[in-house]
């Protein structure tokens, strides 16, 4: 039998305003609301409302044998909240039929990982909050920020306590090998890492629509033959990719949204297919050799490194920059500046400086609010000297009163966490 | 005394100084009796200020008939066009919206439109030899329409529409020189431009340079006979007090300040690398690289590289009110330009208040003494001196007074007079040219 898992990844940026050197100090507001809310809005209508739709039917229609997984980054969460509830409610709807799961990942969709340990753990950690507050379930598998691994990356999240974790079946790391098995971590072979099979998750991410692609166009019954003639013993087809292939990167009028209303038909019409969850693979499989990763992989660009974020002179300084602050910002511990520190980490900021794009341009340019790398970098220094400085105030004058505005707040934090957690046994209890 | 005189540009549709120095010098002629001006520009927008002068678009002028001298010019002179990538002085911002389109670079004919006038962008571009070419095409029928005793141009840019005019109508031609090739490009200067140049210095009866330092590299480079060419100040226009409004500074650190093209001219680089070396000594500043320019990139990756970045801002293009908005968040005004005919900004930077280092390889250095002087490639002596400004308020203090004390005394009036002495000059030696030749 052989294991089809489907995993989405759902994230929006929140991107910062123009944010000029007049403003430094003056101004401690760095959000473009007016851009957030409309794309956020507009990505709502076209993708994960219609997509999320499709999926609670597939999964009715055909009794709970179709089965994805999705990791929503806590960026969304916040701006599905304020922007689009709905969007919150209809991915509800789908944790509640039990065949979606939800998986870990960092808060804010940062990088900490290749910088402090401790960050990145506290960010999981208020990641798996987050989603057992909204949805009631606690992640069991890990995904990584642009599925980011490597050997010493691994170690950390298993002794976190994840059974397994979801990388890229990266050519250089795998070399002849199939993705299409589990693998395990070289330093801790209890974490199992399944490995995306980038030709088939690119061949509906990037290639869907592109009618110079000798495939084109692909349908379902193409799609599952491709699968099928896979070696029999080959477990499980790690098919990974952006939620927003449907109906953003590909667009409606391609034909995404039908794809993928036929592709359980066409998967489930094969005896030996069926759907799992990450959860449901590894335990049903055992892993079938070592990975090793030395060096982080990631899904991104034709590299499949960290080059995207990190490498150029900007990326660097500013990333270093930022982290520098991190030790006052912990023992500060004021609210509206971890807020804002959690939000400068996300990865899209330093994607924005990415000086390679010509190879990748298409996906780099995707909503980018900027010119060029350059002005990316400057907006961003500029908005990083402004938090700078008011770490720097509240270092020298820590009024009292905003002392026990923190101790009350975290008060309430604590209450509210309670109440989740009393209302959700209770169902429990209810449904027992 | 009738002038007509042409420009490149004019407030506020600026790019660069020579905008604000047109406008400072007709301010000052104003002042003179019995003189007129007419002022050509490539392209005007409307809102310039017209009460010193009259302000004549080329854009608007009607292409009636073309005059056998034009079609004679324009024979001599179709080795204007040349390639748009070589020109050294534009709008950052326009050359890069328009350097992948090849839109402008191809229109060799040109297209009279429907009113039957010729469209002008008025902005330094990709399309900017073809735009000169236009202009001077312009210049003729302009100075056929408007009687005038002397013809004076403006920078290369308006030395063919200067030579088209005095081949009409035979008046004498003083050029401006704002700036040579040699400023423009640190030495490795384009041969065409200079040979725009040196066409317009070879027919001009007279010519006026904006310091010392330009004077002579118009006599040695450019092979002009000393006794045709004078040095006449730049000044700067007093500001008024009600464009000072309170501005919330939000950095409590002192703020240094470079602001203009970020170009090789205007040695970004040597400020980069004194901020620095200050930055190692003092956490107490930040620096401010104000404006836009070909080696922007370069001046972010560079900042980025020495890891200063968040003490080192950069501001993109300032217009207008931004302008003075950034002198009144400055403690001091850096400009270390590699070669500046002029440079009227420090003086501006002086009025609002700022205390100045400049390059020795500056005009402006002629003229000024309550200032601080460096070699721009002096890395050392510039941090030294952004040091000492921005630790020791007594320094501070003294520049700013005295310094605020000495611009208040540079004025308009007094270049325009001996501009007026120049025009008067040129039409006595005209005269006596004339007289020869009969």
């Amino acid at each position: 039998m052989k294991s089809i898992c489907l995993y989405f990844q759902v994230h929006q940026p929140l991107r910062l305003r123009r944010y000029r050197f007049f403003d430094i100090g003056n101004d401690h507001y760095y959000y473009d609301d007016f851009t957030n809310e409309s794309i956020m809005r507009k990505i709502a209508d076209e993708c994960y409302l219609p997509a999320n739709q499709i999926l609670l039917d597939l999964i009715k229609a055909n009794k709970k044998k179709f089965k994805v997984s999705f990791s929503i980054t806590g960026v969304a969460l916040d701006q599905f909240e304020q922007y689009a509830p709905d969007v919150i409610e209809s991915f509800k709807a789908l944790v509640n039929t039990g065949c979606v799961e939800l998986l870990a990942e960092t808060y804010s969709h940062s990088l900490a990982t290749v910088k402090n340990k401790n960050e990145f753990t506290n960010q999981v950690k208020a990641h798996s909050l987050r989603i057992y507050e909204l949805f009631g379930k606690k992640p069991k598998v890990f995904r990584n920020t642009e599925l980011i691994y490597s050997d010493e990356i691994g170690k950390i999240v298993s002794n976190m306590g994840y059974k397994a974790m979801l990388t890229e079946g990266a050519k250089h790391i795998l070399g002849w090998k199939s993705p299409n098995y589990l693998y395990c971590n070289s330093l801790n072979p209890k974490l199992k890492l399944l490995m995306r099979n980038y030709t088939l998750s690119d061949d509906i991410t990037f290639r869907f629509s592109s009618s110079g692609w000798k495939e084109w166009p692909l349908t379902t019954e193409k799609f599952a033959n491709w699968i099928n003639q896979f070696d029999e013993k080959e477990d499980v087809v790690n098919i990974f990719m952006d939620y927003e292939t449907f109906g953003e990167h590909q667009k409606k009028e391609s034909g995404i949204f039908e794809f993928l209303k036929n592709l359980p038909k066409a998967i489930l019409s094969h005896d030996n297919f069926k759907f799992a969850t990450p959860s449901e693979a590894i335990k049903e499989y055992q892993p079938i050799a070592i990975a090793h990763v030395p060096n982080a992989i990631s899904w991104a660009d034709e590299e499949r490194d960290l080059s995207a974020w990190l490498g150029n002179d900007m990326q660097d300084e500013a990333f270093n920059k930022l982290y520098e602050l991190r030790e006052d910002v912990v023992t500060l511990n004021n609210q509206q500046l971890l807020k804002d520190w959690n939000y400068l980490q996300s990865s899209d900021h330093f994607y924005y400086m990415c000086t390679k794009f010509f190879s990748d341009g298409d996906l780099h340019s995707y909503f980018n609010p900027y010119n060029s790398p350059y002005d990316a970098f400057i907006n961003y220094m500029n908005v990083l000297s402004d938090f700078q400085i008011r770490i720097n105030e509240l270092k020298t004058e820590v009024k009292p009163v905003e002392n026990h505005q923190t101790e009350l707040d975290k008060k309430d934090e604590i209450i509210a966490r309670f109440k989740t957690e009393i209302s959700h046994l209770k169902k429990q209890f209810q449904q027992a | 005394m009738k002038v007509l005189m042409f420009g490149w540009e004019f407030p506020p549709h600026i790019s660069g100084g020579l905008g604000t120095a047109c406008y400072g010098l007709t301010r000052g002629l104003s002042k003179i009796d019995d003189l007129d001006i007419v002022f050509v520009v490539p392209k005007t927008y409307g809102d310039e200020d017209e009460s010193k002068m009259q302000l004549v678009g080329a854009n608007s002028i009607h292409i009636n008939q073309i005059q056998k001298h034009v079609e004679n010019f324009k024979l001599r002179h179709t080795y204007l066009e040349i390639e748009s990538a070589l020109i050294p002085y534009h709008d950052p911002d326009e050359y890069y919206s328009f350097r992948n389109s090849d839109l402008f670079g191809q229109n060799k004919l040109f297209k009279v439109n429907q009113e039957g006038k010729l469209d002008f962008s008025g902005k330094y571009g990709a399309n900017l030899i073809d735009e000169i070419y236009k202009y001077a095409y312009v210049a003729s029928t302009v100075s056929m329409e408007n009687d005038h005793d002397v013809i004076h141009a403006h920078d290369w840019l308006c030395y063919p529409a200067g030579i088209a005019a005095k081949e009409v109508s035979g008046k004498p031609l003083v050029i401006h020189v704002h700036a040579t090739d040699f400023d423009r490009s640190g030495g490795s200067v384009n041969p065409k431009v200079y040979e725009i140049e040196k066409m317009g210095m070879d027919a001009a009866d007279k010519i006026i340079a904006v310091s010392n330092l330009t004077r002579n590299i118009v006599i040695e480079k450019y092979g002009q006979d000393p006794a045709k060419v004078e040095t006449v100040y730049n000044a700067v226009e007093p500001v008024s007090s009600e464009e000072k409004k309170a501005i919330k500074k939000g950095v409590k650190e002192k703020v240094v300040t470079f602001l203009g093209r970020i170009t090789m001219q205007k040695g970004p680089e040597y400020f980069i690398e004194a901020a620095y070396r200050v930055l190692k000594r003092t956490n107490d500043v930040r620096f401010v690289m104000a404006g836009s320019g070909d080696m922007l990139e370069k001046m972010v990756d560079r900042a980025a590289q020495l890891g200063i970045a968040d003490r080192f801002h950069f501001t993109g293009f300032l217009k207008g009110d931004d302008v003075f908005k950034m002198f009144a968040l400055s403690d001091l005004y850096v400009m270390p330009s590699v070669s500046e005919p002029f440079g009227i900004s420090p003086l501006e930077a002086m009025q609002s208040n700022v205390p100045v280092i400049i390059s020795k390889q500056s005009g402006v250095s002629e003229i000024l003494t309550h200032a601080i002087k460096v070699d721009y490639w002096d890395i050392d002596a510039l941090a030294d001196a952004i040091y000492g400004i921005i630790k020791y308020n007594s320094l501070s203090d003294i520049f700013k007074e005295k310094g605020k004390e000495e611009v208040d005394n540079l004025k308009w009036t007094n270049a325009a007079i001996h501009t007026h002495r120049v025009y008067t000059n040129a039409i006595q030696l005209n005269k006596n040219l004339q007289k020869v030749m009969l």
